[in-house]
């Protein structure tokens, strides 16, 4: 099959199993929106519904970065959620209770995130300990110092903070009110960032020497080690930089609602884990991308939105069909893959 | 000299042993509570508002409370060893069989064949989403921990669903012998339920060949499937047993509070049960298992949190120092830090050697 390839001089590059998956989830993404939109109507053809899904999930879209980049490198960080929830508090209770400023807030927030990244990425790579549990010591340690830290829900009132968190950017489009009057799109400075992390992220993993490290190591880290790869310091890094994303997306929650909850961002860990599937990454390791990743939050988002418009009101629903859609994509993802492995085991076999 | 060295041996082979890990964690939580306050240990006996002798005290309540966690790192424990992953569904899978078992035992009469029967459902119903899960992991080689996600997210919701939204409270002397005391019996009852169900899958294992094929499909599954084991079916077989040890958790916990509430039911319960599995000594990555190992893990936990509560630490700060206690054992126990360790004390071993040698 090569030799023919070869020798017609059109060399067909077999399409990588990470650009197939990416593939698969942006086309059922735009479907399933295409499919709203002509049978619900209403609500989907309003631009400003579609962009309050990146407004409500800016930060589930920062963290599910810093998760796909741990899971390509085979780990899971399952401490995300507990570090939103932390550093939510924190920063509320450092603006009120000490008068903190808004920067220094912000390097409070980064400042935790790197802290959980740098003890956790050490624990993993360097002690071989299994990502699973210290994550998950993780997970409790986060959730329990956000109510030793503070019990009750607080709200901010930091004049700056607040001037901030109603800022919105106002995009050229919108929709026409019942007046006839203008109203363009908004969207919150938090989506401006998790954008731009979507962007480096994608492009770090797609060009720089670290991404690709990322990749080998998640594939196989004894050829990746044998190869000369730093294979630790590979794995620390992407738990270090999960740690940074979680840090800023923690940040972003607050400036969505504004208040310090130890019940934020609930569950957030899952959801996050589940957009990183649904968006192609496996938890082998290996395959995975980010742009995968921010379809996986909106297709989850869009779903719910679905749910919603078809009469289905009661909250279960939205969980039954997040669990369904899961089903789908990991399905869908096996038999692709199985197929995948059986038609390339075909082709070597009779090369030889 | 000689005890000395056989002194050594002997602790060499311990500390090699599986074991080591989770009864060093033991012995430290016992140490502590012994030099913080020495009545945690004591045991009195009482009589409870029915009328019963019962044993009362901090061991106690340890023992009792932990008897979800013990049932449920038992069932993980063997999924861990076949699949080389994680179900993290036997929390909502719990609320589910939970539900179940409520519906049927509101519908009738609360008598034992009844109560038979509603044990039974739960336990063909838990075992279907089991299979489920196991089809996915089995058939179609997906990740435990990702076939699993399936039910954690819908296994709440579902369970809401048959109840239709309540929390229904069923009450009945019946349900309190299964979930508190039996008369005339000072144990808890979870407390035997636990070692009879112990006592029953370790000779399930020691005199079948079901312990071995588990680890051989673990370790290696195509010389697993060389030598003649089926790997689908034991995986599918561990599943199905990790459902029977939902059933029975989730009806503990019902019959000991008196009602399902589908949203608090054994919460968090699946990180608490993989925890245990792995202070247990048992490797995540499957393969070989001890099952005290992880029974002794659920216990561990349990102790913590309780020694946690007596220091008058509030319920939901407990868990940041759960957390670093968790880190601290597993950081003595990563193979790492135990060669550093054996590096460090060959280094004072020589040097006490050639001290004596000049001498």
């Amino acid at each position: 099959m090569e030799s023919v390839r070869k020798q017609t001089g059109k060399p067909k590059e077999p399409i990588s199993s990470t650009t197939l998956l990416l593939t698969i989830t942006i086309s059922t993404f735009i479907a399933m929106y295409l499919l709203a939109m002509i049978v619900w109507g209403g609500g989907f053809l309003n631009p400003q519904q579609f962009l309050d899904i990146f407004n409500n999930n800016a930060y589930l879209i920062v963290i599910s970065c810093g998760v796909t980049l741990v899971m390509i490198t085979a780990g899971i960080d399952i401490s995300v959620g507990g570090t939103v929830a932390l550093i939510t508090m924190a920063c509320v209770v450092f603006m009120e209770d000490y008068s903190g400023s808004v920067a220094a807030s912000i390097i409070l927030a980064l400042g935790i995130g790197l802290a959980m990244g740098i003890v956790q990425g050490f624990l993993v790579a360097y002690l071989k300990i299994q990502p699973f549990i210290v994550t998950l010591a993780g997970m409790f340690f986060t959730k329990g110092m956000t109510t030793i830290v503070s019990k009750a829900p607080r709200t901010a009132t930091n004049e700056v903070f607040l001037a901030m968190k109603n800022f919105r950017i106002e995009l050229p489009f919108g929709t026409y009110g019942k007046t006839g009057n203008f109203i363009p799109a908004r969207i919150e400075p938090g989506v401006i960032i998790a954008l731009a992390i979507v962007f480096i992220v994608w492009v770090v993993l797609k060009w720089s020497r670290f991404g690709r490290n990322v990749y080998a190591v998640g594939g196989n880290s004894e050829s990746a080690l044998m190869l000369g790869i730093n294979v630790k310091r590979t794995k620390f890094f992407a738990y270090v930089l999960s740690g940074i994303f979680a840090g800023i997306g923690g940040y972003v929650y607050l400036m969505h609602t504004g208040a310090g909850n130890a019940a934020n961002a609930y569950q957030a860990e899952i959801q996050a884990i589940a957009s990183s599937i649904i968006g192609g990454t496996l938890l082998t390791g290996g395959v995975g991308s980010v742009i995968g990743t921010l379809f996986g939050v909106m297709s989850l988002k869009t779903i719910n939105n679905i749910v919603i418009a078809s009469g289905l009101r009661e909250p279960y629903w939205q969980s039954i069909t997040t669990g369904l859609m899961l089903c789908f994509f990991i399905l869908l993802q096996s038999v692709i893959l199985t197929l995948r492995k059986k038609k390339r085991q075909g082709f070597t076999t009779a090369d030889v | 000299m000689v005890n000395s060295t056989t002194l050594v041996k002997g602790l060499r082979k311990l500390s090699q042993s599986q074991l080591a890990i989770p009864l060093f964690a033991l012995f430290l939580v016992i140490v502590f509570n012994v030099f913080r306050d020495i009545s945690f240990f004591s045991i009195s006996v009482k009589t409870n508002n029915f009328g019963n002798t019962v044993l009362s005290g901090n061991l106690i309540s340890i023992l009792n409370g932990a008897s979800e966690l013990a049932i449920l790192a038992i069932g993980m424990t063997l999924v861990t060893s076949a699949t080389k992953g994680q179900d993290i569904s036997v929390g909502a899978a719990a609320a589910i069989a939970g539900s179940v078992f409520v519906k049927v035992l509101r519908a009738n009469e609360i008598t034992m064949p009844v109560i038979l029967l509603a044990l039974l459902t739960a336990c063909i119903v838990a075992i279907l989403f089991a299979l489920f899960n196991g089809m996915l992991v089995a058939r179609f080689d997906i990740q435990p921990m990702i076939a699993s996600l399936i039910v954690f997210t819908a296994g709440r919701p579902i369970a809401y669903w048959i109840n239709g939204g309540a929390t229904p409270n069923v009450d009945s002397p019946l349900l309190s012998y299964i979930g508190s005391f039996i008369p005339g019996i000072p144990i808890p009852s979870p407390i035997l339920i636990v070692i009879a169900f112990g006592i029953l899958i370790t000779l399930a294992l020691r005199f079948t060949n079901l312990g071995l094929y588990i680890q051989s499909v673990g370790i290696n599954e195509r010389a697993a499937r060389l030598n003649g084991i089926n790997p689908v079916l034991m995986k599918l077989l561990v599943f199905m047993i990790l459902g029977v040890c939902v059933t029975i958790a989730g009806s503990i916990n019902v019959c000991r509070i008196g009602l399902i509430n589908h949203e608090t039911i054994l919460i968090d319960i699946e990180m608490d049960a993989i925890l245990a599995v792995a202070i247990g000594g048992n490797a995540l990555s499957g393969g070989k298992f001890k099952l005290a190992g992880s029974v002794i893990g659920a216990y561990i936990i349990q102790a913590l949190t309780i020694t946690l509560y007596a220091m008058k630490v509030s319920s939901t700060a407990v868990k940041a120092y759960k957390a670093i206690v968790i880190i601290v054992i597993v950081v003595l126990g990563s193979p790492v830090v135990q060669k550093w360790v054996l590096q460090i004390r060959d280094r004072l071993f020589k040097k006490s050697m050639k001290l004596v040698e000049y001498k």
